[in-house]
C-alpha cells in the first residue's frame, strides 16, 4: 500500500529510476487525459444501468421459485448455469452472439420483424450490451435473495391473509421490509463489482467503438502495461479506490432511511 | 378462487419457463457453434441445428494452440491454491476465533476490511512487488497469494467455528494437544462441510481468474485456460469453431463439479448474505 502510494507520485516507466513528482499525476489525469474522464463515465453508465435491473429481475426471479410450485429445482439450477460460466467464455460467446450478421441475437430480432442492431459495434449501444451480458449472469444474486426469501418468518405472511391482504401487501408490507437488509448486500457486492469492469470490453471491443466502451480498469491497464505509464496508473488506481469507497458509503448511509433490521424494533 | 389460482401457477410456469430459456440459450448456441465449421456458421439464413457435427474442431483445439498445456498449467495452479486456502484460512479463522491475544478484534476488522478492497486497486502495486522479486512470468504470484488465506473464506470459516462448542478443543487442551494437532485432529473434522465450500469457490475463484495470469504470464507455454482462450482470437482470423469448442471445453469441469456439490455452492453463497 506505502509502495503504491509513493509510487502514485513518482514519474516512472519502470525503466529508469522513479521520480519524485507529488500530487502532479493527480492533477494530470483530471486536466489533461480526457479519456480518464470518459472512462469514468462509462464505468458509472455500465453501474447504473447494469445493477438495478439486475437486482429487479433477479428478486423477481427470486420470488417466482419461492412460490409453491413443483419442478422449483431444476429451474433453479438453470438460473444459476450462467454464473458458473468464466468471465472470458461468457465474453467470448456473446461476442458472437452479438454478431451483427451471424449472430443469434439479431436473428431473432430479425424474426420478429425488427431491423438488426449494432450491439457492440456501435457507441451507443455498446455499454447497454455489456449490461444485458453482466444481467444475464444473474445467479449468485437470485441465490442470495431465495434464501433471505426462506428467511422471512410464514407466520407474518400468513398475518396478511388473515387481514384478507393480496399478494402487493404481502410484498410491500412483509416481504420488502425484511428483505432490505439482503437488498443492501447485493447492491453493495454488486456496485463494487461493476466499477471493477475489464474483462469484458478488453475481449471483446477493445474499449472500442471510439473508447465508447473503455472502462476504469481497462484505462488503468493501458497506462501501465501498454504505455508504461506507472505513477499515473497507480494514481488512477488510488482514485477508483477513493471513487469505489465514496459511493459504498453513500448508498450505506442513505440505507438507513430503507433498511429494516428486526432486531433494532421497538 | 380456484381457477385464479390455477391461472397463476400457470403464469408463474411461463415466466420460469421463458427466464430458463434465456438462461439457456446462450451455451446452447456455444455448444452449436463449436460443433460447426466456419463455413456453415457464416452462411445466412442461419443454420440454427447443424446437420452434421463436426468434432474436428475439438481435435484442432489441441493442434492450433497447446491448449493441453493450457489444461495442466490450470490443474497445477488451482490445485495448489486450493491446498493453500484450505490450511491459511482455517489457521487465520481458527486464530482469531478461538486464541485469545491482544490486537484480536483489531486483526479481525482489518481482515474483514480488505473484503471492501476491490481486487483491480491492488493489482499495480502487486505486479511491481512481483517484478521487484524477479518472480514475474512464473507459477509463484498465482500460488503464494493463497497461503496468506482470504477475508470472505475467513470470515466464513469464522461464523462456522463460532457454533463449534470450546467444550472439544479444551478437553483436547487438556489432554496436551498443541494447536496444530487440534487443529488438524479435533476442528477438521468437524468443519468438513465448510472446507469444502471454501475448496470449490476456490477452484471457481481460480479456474475462472483473468487478471493474474494476465499480468504475471508471458510465455505462452505458462498460460493458463483463462487467458489461454484469447489466443485463438485474432484481427485477422479468427477460427470460430474451434473457439466455440475451446471455450467448451474450459466450462465442462465446472459444470460437472456443480452438478456433484451443488448444495455447497448455495450454502457457500449465502453465508456472507444473510449471517453478515
Amino acid at each position: 500500500m506505502g509502495l503504491s502510494l509513493y509510487t502514485s507520485m513518482t514519474q516512472w516507466d519502470m525503466l529508469s529510476k522513479a521520480q519524485f513528482v507529488g500530487f502532479q499525476n493527480y492533477i494530470r489525469i483530471f486536466t489533461e487525459d480526457k479519456l480518464f474522464l470518459k472512462s469514468i463515465q462509462n464505468t458509472l453508465y455500465f453501474t447504473f444501468l447494469s445493477v438495478p435491473l439486475q437486482m429487479i429481475i433477479a428478486l423477481g426471479g427470486a420470488l417466482l421459485l419461492n412460490s409453491q410450485v413443483k419442478g422449483k429445482g431444476v429451474f433453479r439450477t438453470i438460473f444459476y448455469l450462467p454464473s458458473l460460466i468464466p468471465i472470458v467464455v461468457s465474453s467470448v460467446m456473446w461476442l458472437w452472439l452479438f454478431n451483427y450478421q451471424y449472430g443469434l441475437i439479431n436473428y431473432f430480432l430479425n424474426l420478429l420483424g425488427a431491423d438488426r442492431v449494432k450491439w457492440i459495434d456501435s457507441t451507443k449501444m455498446v455499454i447497454p450490451s455489456l449490461a444485458i451480458m453482466n444481467i444475464w449472469n444473474i445467479g449468485n444474486v437470485m441465490v442470495i435473495f431465495l434464501a433471505g426469501l426462506q428467511g422471512i418468518p410464514t407466520d407474518l405472511l400468513e398475518a396478511v391473509d388473515i387481514d384478507g391482504g393480496r399478494y402487493w401487501h404481502k410484498f410491500r408490507f412483509v416481504i420488502l421490509p425484511l428483505l432490505s437488509p439482503v437488498i443492501l448486500y447485493n447492491m453493495i457486492v454488486n456496485v463494487i463489482k461493476c466499477l471493477q469492469l475489464f474483462v469484458e470490453p478488453y475481449i471483446m471491443t477493445n474499449g472500442g467503438p471510439v473508447n465508447s466502451s473503455l472502462s476504469f480498469v481497462l484505462h488503468i491497464y493501458n497506462n501501465a502495461f501498454k504505455y508504461g505509464k506507472m505513477g499515473i496508473a497507480n494514481a488512477m488506481s488510488w482514485v477508483l479506490f477513493i471513487l469505489t469507497m465514496i459511493i459504498s458509503l453513500i448508498i450505506f448511509k442513505t440505507s438507513n432511511q430503507w433498511t429494516f433490521y428486526e432486531g433494532d424494533k421497538q | 378462487m380456484r381457477s385464479r389460482r390455477i391461472g397463476a401457477a400457470i403464469g408463474i410456469y411461463l415466466l420460469l419457463v421463458v427466464g430458463a430459456i434465456i438462461c439457456l440459450v446462450p451455451l446452447f448456441w456455444l455448444i452449436r457453434s463449436s460443433l460447426m465449421s466456419t463455413e456453415n456458421m457464416f452462411k445466412l439464413p442461419l443454420i440454427l441445428f447443424p446437420r452434421e457435427f463436426r468434432l474436428q474442431n475439438y481435435v484442432d483445439v489441441f493442434t492450433m494452440v497447446p491448449f493441453a498445456r493450457f489444461y495442466a498449467n490450470t490443474v497445477f495452479v488451482v490445485t495448489f491454491n486450493i491446498i493453500g486456502a484450505l490450511i491459511s484460512n482455517l489457521m487465520i479463522a481458527y486464530g482469531l476465533a478461538r486464541i485469545e491475544f491482544k490486537g484480536r478484534k483489531l486483526m479481525f476488522s482489518l481482515s474483514i476490511g480488505t473484503l471492501m478492497l476491490p481486487a483491480n486497486v491492488q493489482l499495480i502495486p502487486l505486479f511491481l512487488e512481483w517484478n521487484w522479486f524477479g518472480k514475474v512470468n512464473t507459477f509463484l504470484p498465482l500460488t503464494v497469494p493463497a497461503f496468506f488465506g482470504n477475508a470472505f473464506f475467513i470470515f466464513m470459516l469464522y461464523q462456522f467455528l463460532r457454533t463449534i462448542p470450546r467444550d472439544f478443543d479444551e478437553a483436547a487442551f487438556m489432554d496436551g494437544a498443541s494447536y496444530p494437532v487440534i487443529i488438524a485432529r479435533v476442528i477438521f473434522p468437524l468443519m468438513k462441510p465448510a472446507m469444502a465450500v471454501v475448496a470449490i469457490f476456490q477452484f471457481m475463484f481460480t479456474w475462472n481468474d483473468f487478471m493474474s495470469p494476465l499480468l504475471f504470464l508471458n510465455d505462452t507455454n505458462k498460460y493458463t485456460l483463462a487467458i489461454g482462450i484469447r489466443t485463438f482470437i485474432s484481427t485477422f482470423y479468427t477460427p470460430w469453431g474451434v473457439l466455440m469448442a475451446a471455450a467448451t471445453l474450459t466450462i465442462l469441469p465446472l459444470i460437472v463439479l456443480f452438478f456433484i456439490a451443488q448444495r455447497y455452492f448455495v450454502s457457500g453463497l449465502t453465508i456472507g448474505g444473510i449471517k453478515g
